[in-house]
């Protein structure tokens, strides 16, 4: 149809290369609004941080609390697992960073920077597996702790240890520490 | 070949005042009446009707399920009881719609083995067998999206699982995974939003099949059907109308199909489905063994076989992308398996593949049942990449019949007349 070349554009060229991204810009930016609506939603975001109280878990026990609708594992580590974790050498584990929201993005998975200063019988851990997203078990009792005696998550065999780092299986990350701190002595604040 | 004039005569007034302004029923008796078909064609090929039949169940139970279904955390486990109990024939049109799923995926599974063996997917049908997988994919996402909507404890832990599938991109791009994760949730994890997207989608989908199994239709009455000798179509006498004669082939086995379906929907109504699913999700606790829907298992093995996350995410996807290629996968000349003495024993290698992937999918991930889940996986992949383009250039093929007329009748002077 153009009787004008490339070479030799002409004004309608120009009107049509115009119209053109001008549509394209124009649907593109149309189209965002309707991905981001499936984005969390102001509520969801405005979810308030918990408190909560530690003083009924007496050494050795767990309980798991509801923050931001995933589970939050805290356990109160007896001395003998807190040795065990500080004992583990860097190279032994599969994933050697932190997962500390607290802390840098690099820092090294030591079980010092898992807990808070003085406070190392204190595990706080987002409870869900970083494989695809099962709830480990661990928390109970009765529950099977997996080989490294901290959590195993039946549904594809990932075992962690008492620091919640992943040790065997096929998930790729430590256990999410989440933000927290300690409002007081037994009381913290997640969030 | 396919393409042939309608013989459609229209005889009142008011079908030749529409034949002139839109000639649908000239379209549908040429498609669906006389349309020629392959004389030879066996009961394998009556599974493209049963897959239309059970299309168009799912969408009606679907829709009246709807009328009752409520998609919000609160009330989704509660309003399926309801349907169970309390609606006139809930329970009825609620054991259709989920048994109806798994007779859809057997019918599927069934076609697309059909169209394995005998080479359907060669030219000049690809554009037929890659909108097949396209609408493969569709089901999947589909079925999926409906399993989640009872919202019992397998719903709730396999969404979970299924969409932390894509967390595994944060170990290409940090964060992305964990992003798209967050926006298919609406959320930091499983909850009734993403329930409620679910249902919208598990509405949809289904009539976006309608439209993908219409152009498949298209694509298939283009070059016409394959048939068990591979051959094409050469002459009149090879084909013969589809009315009566794949119609009625077609009606029977639709007949016995629904009967074994019929005995699943009212005396094991939940046979296929999983008792956890009839505790309400719980999103702070997992059942010790998840598992999915009994058609998802073979995928379900191949990811667990593998010890990688990101690994494993790859391997599952591309088992089933791969099947977008074997058109050009597949070396050899001959269309049939019935020709090709090599290459049947590893049709029926892989077969077992699949079937052994099931039985193991459906097992806990340890010991030698990961062991033996890599080792089939490692088949699925190799019959796929290696045995299709090597054996289709090493074989030599048995002789063919001359035309699809001979293979059924004999030599051709011995053929009657036909038309
Ligand atoms: C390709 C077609 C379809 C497939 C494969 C399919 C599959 C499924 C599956 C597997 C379930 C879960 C059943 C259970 O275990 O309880 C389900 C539930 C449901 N589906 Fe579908 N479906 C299809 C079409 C539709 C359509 C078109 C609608 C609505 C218009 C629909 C509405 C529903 C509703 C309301 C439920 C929840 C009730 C229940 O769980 O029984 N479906 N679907
Ligand atoms: S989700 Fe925990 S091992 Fe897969």
């Amino acid at each position: 149809m153009a009787s004008h070349s490339a070479e030799d554009p002409n004004r309608r060229d120009f009107i049509v290369i115009l119209a053109q991204a001008f549509a394209g810009v124009g649907a593109a930016v149309a189209l965002w609004p309707f991905i981001h609506q499936m984005n969390p939603d102001a509520s969801t975001q405005a979810l308030a941080s918990i408190e909560v109280d530690l003083s009924p878990v007496k050494e050795g026990q767990a309980i798991t609390v509801s923050w931001r609708g995933k589970p939050v594992f805290i356990r109160n580590r007896t001395a003998e697992e807190v040795k065990t974790a500080k004992a583990v050498k860097l190279t032994e584990l599969k994933d050697p960073i932190a997962r500390n929201e607290a802390l840098p993005d690099r820092s090294p998975a030591t079980d010092q920077n898992r807990t808070k200063k003085d406070k190392e019988n204190w595990l706080v851990l987002v409870g869900i597996c970083t494989h695809l997203g099962c709830i480990p078990k661990g928390q109970s009792m009765g529950d099977a702790k997996g080989d490294y005696g901290g959590w195993f998550c039946p549904c594809h065999g990932s075992h962690y240890d008492t620091a919640g780092r992943i040790r065997l299986g096929p998930a790729p990350q430590n256990l999410l520490v989440p933000p927290y701190e300690f409002v007081s002595n037994t009381m913290i604040k997640i969030g | 070949m396919a393409s042939h004039e309608s013989t459609y005569r229209p005889t009142s007034n008011i079908s030749k005042w529409l034949d002139a302004r839109l000639p649908v029923q000239r379209m549908m008796h040429g498609q669906f009446v006389d349309f020629p078909t392959p004389r030879n064609i066996n009961y394998l090929w009556t599974t493209g009707g049963l897959l239309t039949f059970f299309l168009a169940v799912q969408i009606v139970t679907g829709i009246v399920l709807a009328m009752h279904y409520m998609p919000s955390a609160a009330d989704a486990f509660n309003s399926v009881e309801h349907i169970r109990r309390n609606v006139n024939y809930g329970w009825l049109i609620r054991n259709i719609h989920a048994v109806g799923a798994s007779f859809f995926f057997l019918a599927v599974y069934i076609h697309i083995a059909r169209g394995l063996y005998y080479g359907s997917y060669k030219a000049p049908r690809e554009v037929l067998w890659i909108l097949g997988v396209v609408i493969f994919l569709l089901m999947m996402a589909t079925a999926f999206m409906g399993y989640s909507l009872p919202w019992g404890q397998m719903s709730f832990w396999a969404v979970t699982v299924i969409t932390n599938l894509f967390s595994s991109i944060d170990s290409i791009i940090p964060g992305l995974g964990t992003r798209i994760v967050q926006w298919l949730w609406g959320g930091y994890a499983v909850s009734g939003t993403t329930l409620n997207r679910f249902y919208a989608l598990h509405y949809l989908l289904p009539f976006v099949i309608v439209g993908v199994v219409g152009l498949h239709i298209w694509a298939l009455h283009v070059v016409g059907q394959n048939n068990p000798t591979g051959l094409d179509i050469k002459s009149p006498s090879d084909t013969v109308p589809m009315a009566p004669y794949a119609v009625m082939k077609d009606v029977f086995a639709l007949s016995v199909f629904v009967l074994l379906f019929a005995w699943f929907v009212f005396y094991l109504p939940d046979y296929l489905g999983h008792p956890d699913n009839y505790i309400e999700a719980n999103p702070l606790s997992t059942p010790p063994h998840i598992v999915p829907e009994w058609y998802f298992l073979p995928y379900y093995a191949i990811l667990r076989a593998i010890p990688d996350k990101l690994m494993g995410v790859i391997a599952m996807f591309s088992s089933i992308l791969l099947l977008i290629f074997v058109p050009w996968l597949d070396t050899s000349r001959v269309r049939s398996t019935k020709y090709r003495p090599v290459y049947k024993w590893f049709f029926w290698l892989f077969v077992f593949t699949v079937v052994a992937l099931g039985y193991l999918g459906s097992k806990p991930a340890e010991g030698v049942y990961v062991q033996w889940a890599r080792v089939f996986t490692a088949y699925y992949f190799i019959h796929l990449l290696v045995v299709l383009p090597i054996v289709g250039v090493m074989e030599t093929a048995k002789p063919l019949p001359r035309s699809i007329a001979e293979s059924v009748l004999g030599s051709p002077a011995a053929a009657p007349k036909h038309r």
